[in-house]
């Protein structure tokens, strides 16, 4: 029934996610703008469920179980980070450099 | 109703990926996360939508909020977004990106299995809202159920550990 | 085929005790290059060796003379699909005579070297670089197909390098080599093309088999046969030093006098006249060619004797006359005297061979005189001699005999050979005049050969002398070692002309007849040409009569008390200096040739492609590329997130798109 523009405000949410992970030089900012990408996965498979059975909504489950612990890890990452370069803008943060 | 959710929802991010302020931008994301969790509602899963509310929006962006405090970025000084290069090139990757989603979508992704329209509003009655998922969870993927637990688990002790000051 | 008789299965002894000279001398040379004595052991040793071998190969040949060749093989050395070419020598008639000259002669002037180069501190590299050269000559001589003796054409070319430039510290001397070796290779160029064109029409390269073959194959006169003629009389021009392509052997008298001697009067310029008369068939076949072959030889004749006239160094005297007696060998196989042409060949050995043996015995007591005073003058310059029979009689007589020889006065060899082949030209005169042409041009060359000839002898030997007060004291004949071999080389020029006498005579055509086997094929295509026996002997007269008119035409005319020493020399004018300076060829030959190929080479093939092309852009470029790889590859490291985040929506983005095509 609302399977078509569902599916599309899955995929806008999903690209404005994208676009704000280009955006932003803020660590955490970038992380909501992942969580929003995230979001837009579970939009899409709860659209689905209603297609092709409740299996997509226990991904949906997971997928948040998932995302609250990668949350955890992940701030706790930003934390260290912050205290070691007292700055969260990612143009910094180039230690990757080759 | 949808629409309305919908146009909620996005606007929501935009507003979020555009504030300078962080708390702003997290503030929107919760907006956005409460519509969603409305949209969900309206799709059948009322469960999903409870769950969304509580661990998402009342677990997980609060703890944005305690980090974002925590490390005192209330106030911005000077915006951090890109410059116009940067914008430019979020910009096309997304628009790109959302054809491509789009086409994707408009694609006939007819699966196998179809559920008859409107089963899972009946599956909803009968059992209630969580008993929708409910035997999926607990017997065909009891071990991920599980699984996830000890990933809580070491999620929580590698949170402990790497926020230390001193190990 | 008949059975080979034991003695000629000991041939290829003859080109290896040569060769064996060459590594031990070569040895001595690195390891005791003073050891005079042993060196001089081994460079003469082989070749008298090698000569006494060839002798016993000859006799079998002349005891039992075979109508077909001998052929001896080896080595299988290619063996490529349907060619086989082996390492083979072919022993018949006309190989045996080569034999002969090129062992004799090499061996006496061998001798001679042991006393001519005594002195010089490369004595072991000259002895090694000789016996090289001989060993090469006779494997040119020996071979049974077009390869082998391509091989020893290559090589005698090499040793001529090596030879000519064996003062090679003097710039002078390393040039003259480099210049005879590159217009060789010119001539090898035709060589080659014929070669190719003769496989790819009859299949094989032996001699037996394509001369077998070329009657059927090869359409009489037709285009095939005349390039292939025209292409190996290419390769003869260069070797043996026609016009176009003679001007490195004037310039290679800046050898040693025993190298100008056995190469470039006895030997290797030879060669040329060697190979016309071994593919007798294939030239007689193509008459365009044979005509061709005369002409040139004709003129050769005539030009290089007109600048032999007004020469001051008495090498580059004798070296004209080699190129103007070279076309008259020439002359002689082009008309089809193939037996001619060898006669004149082998007489010309002898007599050239004395010529510039005996030159060599005047400047090595020239030199001898200079070093003693202190003074620092060209020993083969003519108007620093002058009266030298007072001094050196010996020299003077036998220099004398070879004078007249070469002029051809009977009777000695060089009448009979040069005549042999000016009354076979005359012979022919009946088919068509061009012949008549011919003859006339050879009886004009022999007038300045007797003109020249004359003029180097009475300016050496007669009038007054004018080396120097001082240095007439220290003039002094050569030493035995020398004169020696001038002796026995005198004698066979006086002798040798008894081998072919004229038909008139009795006892004739020997030699002739010696080679018909050989000549059988190419004589087939050619009318029959007899002189009446009154021709004959009016031309018999009418040479004679030439050379004493030039003798003594010259005699009276030339005025040795009138010239001054080198130094003291006017300089000369009007036609004389172009006759001094060779008509201006070599510096023709310079613009035309030299100069646009040096400056290709430096601004093209070197500024552009070697530098530019091939530097620049290939190697460096590669490098370069590899470079500019790398530092894009390098950019895309930056440690930035944002970057990384970038390429991973791309990335996503391209596979999404993967998704939707399919």
């Amino acid at each position: 029934m609302l399977l078509g523009p569902a599916l599309a405000v899955s995929a806008i949410l999903f690209s404005l996610g994208v676009a704000g992970v280009l955006l932003r030089r803020n660590a955490i900012i970038i992380f909501m703008c992942v969580e929003l990408m995230l979001n837009a996965a579970n939009l899409a498979f709860v659209t689905l469920a209603q297609q092709l059975g409740p299996e997509g909504q226990v991904i949906v489950f997971f997928v948040m179980a998932v995302a609250a612990a990668e949350a955890a890890v992940g701030l706790a990452i930003v934390l260290a980070i912050y205290r070691h370069k007292q700055t969260l803008d990612i143009k910094d943060i180039n230690l990757l450099r080759g | 109703m949808f629409w309305l959710f919908a146009a909620f929802a996005i606007g929501g991010a935009l507003m979020c990926i555009t504030r300078r302020s962080p708390v702003a931008s997290a503030l929107w994301l919760v907006e956005t996360l409460f519509s969603l969790a409305a949209i969900f509602v309206l799709l059948d899963a009322q469960f999903i939508a409870a769950l969304q509310v509580m661990v998402y929006a009342g677990a997980i962006m609060v703890l944005f909020l305690f980090v974002i405090m925590l490390l005192n970025l209330g106030r911005e000084r000077a915006t951090d977004m890109r410059g116009w290069t940067g914008r430019l090139v979020a910009l096309a990757l997304g628009l790109v990106l959302v054809t491509e989603l789009w086409v994707l979508v408009r694609s006939p992704l007819a699966g196998p299995i179809q559920l008859p329209a409107g089963s899972l509003s009946r599956v909803a009655q009968e059992r209630g809202v969580v008993g929708v998922i409910s035997d999926s969870l607990f017997r065909t993927y009891l071990v991920p159920f599980e699984v996830t637990s000890i990933l809580l688990l070491a999620a929580i002790v590698g949170a402990v550990v790497l926020a230390k000051r001193r190990l | 085929m008949n059975e080979i008789p034991p003695a000629v299965s000991w041939t290829w002894l003859v080109v290896a005790l040569p060769l064996a000279g060459f590594v031990a001398n070569g040895a001595l040379s690195f390891f005791a290059p003073h050891a005079k004595r042993a060196i001089s052991a081994v460079g003469v040793g082989v070749l008298v060796a090698s000569f006494a071998v060839a002798l016993l190969v000859v006799r079998a040949v002349g005891a039992a003379p075979p109508e077909e060749p001998w052929i001896l093989t080896y080595w299988s050395w290619m063996p490529a699909g349907s060619l086989q070419l082996n390492l083979a020598f072919q022993v018949d008639q006309l190989s045996a005579v080569m034999l002969m000259v090129v062992t004799g002669v090499s061996a006496l002037i061998h001798i001679y070297s042991v006393g001519y180069m005594g002195e010089d501190p490369g004595y072991a590299r000259y002895f090694a670089y000789l016996n090289l050269f001989v060993c090469f000559m006779l494997v040119l001589v020996l071979g049974a197909n077009f390869p082998v003796m391509f091989v020893g054409w290559e090589g005698v070319g090499l040793c001529s390098y090596l030879l000519i430039g064996f003062w090679y510290e003097d710039k002078v001397n390393a040039d003259a080599g480099k210049k005879a070796f590159i217009m060789n290779r010119i001539g090898d160029f035709g060589f080659l093309v014929a070669m190719f064109l003769i496989f790819q029409a009859t299949g094989s390269l032996t001699f037996r088999e394509v001369f077998a073959a070329a009657p059927a194959i090869f359409e009489l006169g037709g285009p095939t046969i005349t390039l292939i003629t025209l292409m190996l009389f290419l390769g003869c021009t260069g070797k043996s030093a026609q016009i176009p392509l003679y001007t490195w052997l004037p310039d290679a008298m800046a050898g040693p006098t025993p190298v100008s001697a056995l190469i470039h009067a006895a030997t290797m310029v030879t060669a040329g006249v060697y190979l016309v008369a071994r593919t007798n068939v294939l030239f007689a076949m193509a008459p365009v060619s044979s005509a061709v072959v005369a002409g040139v030889g004709a003129i050769t004749a005539v030009f290089a004797a007109t600048i032999a006239l007004k020469q001051w160094d008495i090498k580059k005297i004798i070296a004209y006359s080699t190129v103007s007696q070279l076309g008259y060998m020439f002359l002689g196989v082009g008309v089809g005297a193939y037996a001619s042409g060898i006669f004149h060949l082998a007489t010309h050995a002898f007599f050239k061979a004395l010529m510039f043996l005996s030159a060599g015995s005047v400047i090595h007591a020239l030199h001898h005189a200079y070093h003693a005073t202190g003074r620092h003058e060209d020993a083969q310059d003519l108007r620093n001699m002058g009266g030298l029979r007072r001094y050196l009689p010996w020299t003077a007589a036998l220099m004398w005999i070879g004078g007249l020889a070469n002029i051809g006065v009977p009777p000695l060899a060089g009448f009979f050979s040069k005549d042999d082949i000016l009354a076979r030209t005359f012979a022919r005169g009946h088919e068509a005049g061009i012949y008549y042409l011919f003859w006339a041009l050879g009886a004009v060359g022999a007038l300045l050969t007797a003109i020249y000839m004359t003029r180097l002898l009475v300016y050496t030997f007669h009038g007054p002398n004018r080396t120097g007060e001082r240095e007439a004291g220290h003039l002094h004949e050569a030493p035995w070692v020398m004169t020696g071999p001038l002796v026995v080389l005198g004698l066979g020029a006086v002798t040798a002309g008894a081998v072919n006498l004229p038909a008139v005579l009795p006892g004739a055509e020997w030699l002739a007849r010696w080679l018909e086997p050989v000549t059988l094929l190419g004589g087939q295509y050619l009318l029959e040409s007899h002189l009446g026996t009154a021709t004959e002997w009016t031309l018999l007269a009418l040479a004679a009569g030439i050379a004493a008119l030039g003798i003594f035409g010259a005699w009276r005319l030339l005025q040795p008390a009138a010239l001054k020493p080198a130094r003291e020399a006017p300089a000369e004018t009007g036609i004389q200096r172009v006759l001094l300076r060779k008509y201006y060829v070599d510096e023709l030959y310079d613009t035309l040739f030299v100069r646009p190929t040096a400056w290709l080479s430096d601004r093209v093939l070197w500024k552009i492609i070697d530098a530019f092309i091939i530097d620049g852009v290939a190697v460096n470029g590669v490098g370069r590329l590899a470079r500019f790889a790398g530092w894009v590859g390098s950019r895309l490291q930056t440690g930035q997130v944002g970057t990384y985040v970038v390429l991973f929506v791309l990335g996503t983005i391209v596979l999404l798109r993967a998704l939707l095509r399919s």
